[in-house]
This record gives structure tokens, sequence and C-alpha cells, in this order.
């Protein structure tokens, strides 16, 4: 019986495109319900920074908040204002949904645990990431609205900012391993955990954080939505499911931000001491621990920190990442060549 | 490779039909989203021929950078639509020249019109087949550093040239404008900044 199975889903072409769907549902269904705990563990995280208990009326400890507030949002009437653009007001939040999810194709939950094991994932990641600024962009211009354009705006330029500092970190690591798949960029980091690239490349990794808070538009950065000057940004005239498409979106930008950090700096799966019974621990689970160590770093900073001002924001993005990361890029380079090791593959 | 083809034809057809509606969409913002679509396009199309390295960086450069400024301009400005179509049929012999002129070299290029130019030919299907040993990314980066260094560097020149340009043609000199020195600020002795005042009580300062 498990052998036919098999061999149905691995040579029939019907059964292989039922793999591919089990394997992108296997991916997108346990990626929602992170998403929709993000959110509580979120608002639970800000409440101890506050002194506050956070949710814990829906559930036990509130553990079934996201549900109530999906069910909530679900249930809502979908509202688009009469002069807005009507097709591309609903389309911007599902550009953002989606391209939050197609990104994790290529992301290696374990060794060989990949849907899409393909030559360029880094470069794959960087360009979906680029693309999560239309669903703001358009969002921001169909609705018709000065606050939700002034946040388009400049949610639009401060991620053009920052993905370029974001490009020069990914070519520091691309230095170092000769790869751009990102497997090898795992495998390449092989070891203890100071063979991790977060210690060699340090500045870099401090740059990628907060450039990535940068590009998903959270505090200290979050000029698109600052709610005393801008209402709710571009996403001012949203309501019910639009709104949720974008809210899901964000959040799942953030873990694929973080699942980024951990392949990059943080080993990817790989146990912070090679040795028995760490390395008994499924890689998968080392590799959910790591995002969600880093997940716990942006919403701490979120309690913490407060609001950019807008020429600040584009002082630090363009006046000192970029120098600091172009001139790392340079000196990567140079200690690699001249220190003799430079990858070979 | 009955599903390559489809997807060629799906994606080819989808391209050509964006394109198309990038010139005739009475909004420019549409016309900005339907290139921003013919690009994806393109995209798809050098994935399905085995360049999946010009694929993302052209969905990285075109579709992430230059596509969203001109997004961004074209939103900002309030252009009358009426006005911008009067000068179509001025400028249609000149367009569909220089369009004459690329597809004939398009033909020539890959032999179809007169057999001279089989070099073309031969040396891309000598490329495509060092293409196969190693993957693309690679294959571009042996070629581009060594034989290609120069045009490479000039390339990069012309960039620079149109970047100062660029900055030269905006740049405003504003009197009288405070800026903020970020340096001065965290520079900035204690004995300069804080007053401690011991103040008697109902006395004040």
């Amino acid at each position: 019986m498990v052998g036919t199975v098999v061999t149905f889903l691995t040579t029939n072409w019907l059964g292989q495109a039922i793999l591919i769907l089990l394997e992108c549902l296997a991916v997108t269904v346990p990626l929602l319900v992170a998403v929709a705990y993000m959110t509580y563990v979120d608002r639970k995280v800000w409440a101890s920074i506050q002194l506050r208990r956070g949710p814990n009326v829906v559930g036990p400890f509130g553990l079934l908040q996201p549900f109530a507030d999906g069910l909530k949002l679900l249930l809502k009437e979908t509202i688009v204002p009469s002069s807005a653009n009507t097709i591309l007001f609903l389309i911007a939040p599902m550009i953002t949904f989606i391209t939050a999810l197609i990104a994790w194709a290529v992301v290696p939950f374990d060794d060989g645990w990949v849907i899409a094991d393909i030559n360029v994932g880094i470069l794959y990641l960087f360009a979906i990431s680029s693309l999560g600024v239309y669903g703001i962009i358009i969002a921001g211009w169909a609705s018709n609205s000065k606050y939700a354009f002034l946040g388009a705006l400049r949610s639009a330029a401060q991620m053009v900012s920052y993905e370029v500092s974001i490009g020069f970190v990914l070519i520091t690591v691309l230095l170092c391993v000769g790869s751009l798949n990102l497997s090898k960029i795992v495998l390449a980091q092989s070891g203890w955990f100071w063979n991790w690239f977060w210690l060699p490349l340090l500045p870099m990794f401090v740059i990628y954080f907060v450039s990535a808070l940068a590009e998903t538009n959270r505090t200290p950065f979050d000029l698109p939505m600052s709610e005393a000057e801008l209402v709710q940004g571009f996403q001012t005239e949203y309501s019910s499911m639009p709104f949720a498409l974008f809210f899901l979106g964000e959040y799942a930008n953030m873990i694929l931000l973080s699942g980024l950090g951990s392949i990059l700096f943080l080993g990817g799966w790989m146990s912070p001491i090679p040795y028995a019974p760490f390395t008994w621990i499924p890689g998968v689970i080392w590799f959910a621990l790591k995002i969600a160590l880093l997940l716990f770093v942006f919403s701490w900073t979120k309690g913490t920190l407060p609001r950019y001002r807008y020429d600040q924001l584009m002082r630090l993005g363009w006046k000192v990442f970029l120098p600091v990361s172009l001139g790392w890029v340079v000196l990567t380079a140079a200690v690699l060549q001249f220190g003799g090791w430079v990858p070979q593959h | 490779m009955l599903l390559q083809a489809i997807a060629f034809y799906v994606f080819a057809a989808v391209c050509v039909a964006s394109g198309a509606m990038v010139v005739v969409s009475r909004n420019p913002v549409y016309s900005v989203l339907f290139l921003i679509l013919a690009f994806f396009n393109a995209a798809a199309l050098f994935v399905l021929i085995g360049a999946e390295f010009i694929a993302m960086i052209l969905v990285i450069v075109y579709v992430g950078a230059v596509a969203v400024l001109f997004l961004f301009v074209v939103m900002m400005l309030d252009i009358n639509m009426t006005r911008l179509k009067e000068g179509f049929l001025d400028y249609l012999p000149i367009g569909a020249l220089i369009g004459a002129a690329l597809l004939a070299e398009i033909l020539f290029g890959l032999g179809v019109l007169g057999g001279t130019h089989q070099g073309t030919v031969s040396a891309f299907t000598k490329a495509g087949t060092q293409m196969m040993t190693v993957d693309n990314t690679r294959a571009i980066g042996r070629v581009l550093y060594t034989q290609y260094f120069y045009v490479f560097q000039v390339a990069g020149v012309v960039l620079l040239v149109a970047m100062i340009g660029a900055i030269v043609l905006t740049l405003r000199r504003r009197p009288g404008v405070r800026r903020q020195r970020i340096s001065d600020q965290l520079y900035r002795p204690k004995e300069e900044s804080i007053a401690l005042v011991k103040v008697p009580t109902r006395g004040g300062v």
C-alpha cells in the first residue's frame, strides 16, 4: 500500500503535482500557525515590558486569542472607499501576503528539507523580499487617501534604501561561502557555534538585523504607519480580510527575515554544540529556536525603542550602513584573498 | 517538455500583451504596473532557458528598485492623460523605425535573414554548452572579471557619470538652512549642556 503510494507520488505526473502541493501545504500551514502565535507572543512580550498581562481571556493563557482575532477579521465587512481604485485596492494586500509566502519555497528547514533547492536561492529570496514594497505602494495609491499615500511613499523609500545594505550583507556572506545555495551556506557554518558567521561577521549581523527591522517597517522604523501623524499609514483605509492579509504578510515577512538571518549568521539547522545530546535534537527544531530568538529581539525592540525621525532614518541607511557594509565587503574580500581562505568549489 | 512549452507560450503571451498595455494604457500608473508585469514574465522566460542568475538580477534590479522609483514619480505627478496622448502620432514613425531596427538586429543575429551570421549562433551554443558544466552564476563570474573586464569597468564609469549628472542637476544650494549635526551633538561635553542648580525652597531659580 505504502509502496504503491510512493511510486505514484514519485513517478506519475499527477502524483508529482500532488506531491508538490503537499510540500507547499507542509510549509504553509505551520507557517500560518507560527504567524498567528507570533502575534500572540508579540503582545505578551510587550505586555511584560509594560508590566501588563497581555491577552489572557480567550482560552487558557489567552492562547486562542489569535484565532478569535482572525475570525473577527474574517467575519467583518470588507469596506472599499468609494473613491478608491477597487481592483488595485484589493490586489495590494494579496501581493504582500503572497510574496511573504512564496519566499519560503527555497528556505532549508533541515539537511535536504527544502521544496526547491535552487542554485540562486539567496538571490531568489532577495528578489522576493524586494517585491513586498509593491503591496504597500499600490495600497497607498489605490486608497486615494493622503495618509495612505504618504505612508506608502515613506515605506517605499525606506525599503529601497535598506535593501542596498542588505544586499551588501548578503555579498559578504556569499564571499565566505562561495555559493548562492542556501543549504550550502548553512553547511559552510558547520561545527561549534563560534564557527557560525555571526562572530566573524558580527558588524554585518548587526547591520542585517537593523535593516531587517527597517524592511519590515517595525519600530524604531515604523514611520510608514506612525499613528501620531499618519493614522495607520498605508493601512488606513483597510478593514476586515484585506487588512488581515496585510497583517499576516507583515508577520510572515518578519519570520522570513529572521529565518534568513539564522541561515546566514546562526547556522540554520545546525546544533550549537556538534556533540551527542545536542545533535539528537532534529535540525528543524534548532532552526525554529533560532528564528524564535530573533523574533523575540523584534518584539523586544518594539517594546523598548522610540521611533526614528524620517531624516535620521535616511541618514542611517545611506550615510552609515551603506559605507560601512561596502567597506566590510572590500575588507572581507581582501582578507579571504590574501589569507588564502577563498572557498574552493 | 510539454509543460515547458505551455509555460513558455503563456509567459511570452503575457509579456507581449503587457508590453502593449504599457503603451496603450490611459493611466500612467497602469503603464508602470504593466511594465513590471512584463519584466516579471521576461524573468520567467530567462528561468525557462536556464539563465536563473539573469532572471533574479532582472527582478532585483528592475522590478525591485528601478520600477519602484518609476512608480514613485508617476504616482506623485498629476498628469493630464489627454495631453499626454496628443503627440502619439508624431512620435509613431520614429518609434516604429527603432522597433524595426531592433527586430532586424535580432533576426540577423539569429541568422534568419542572410546566412553570414552563423558565427553568432555558434557562439551562443558554445556558451550554452559551457553553462551546462558549471552553474551560470559561476560562468558569468568567470568571463565578466577576466575577458570582459574593461567593458565592465566602462559600464561602471557610465553609470557613475549618470549618477553624478543626476546629483548636479538636482542639487540646490539654499543659504541659511539649519542642519542637524549629529557628531556635534554627540561630542558636546557635559559642562556645556547640563547645569546643576541648587534651588532654595520657595526661592525659585
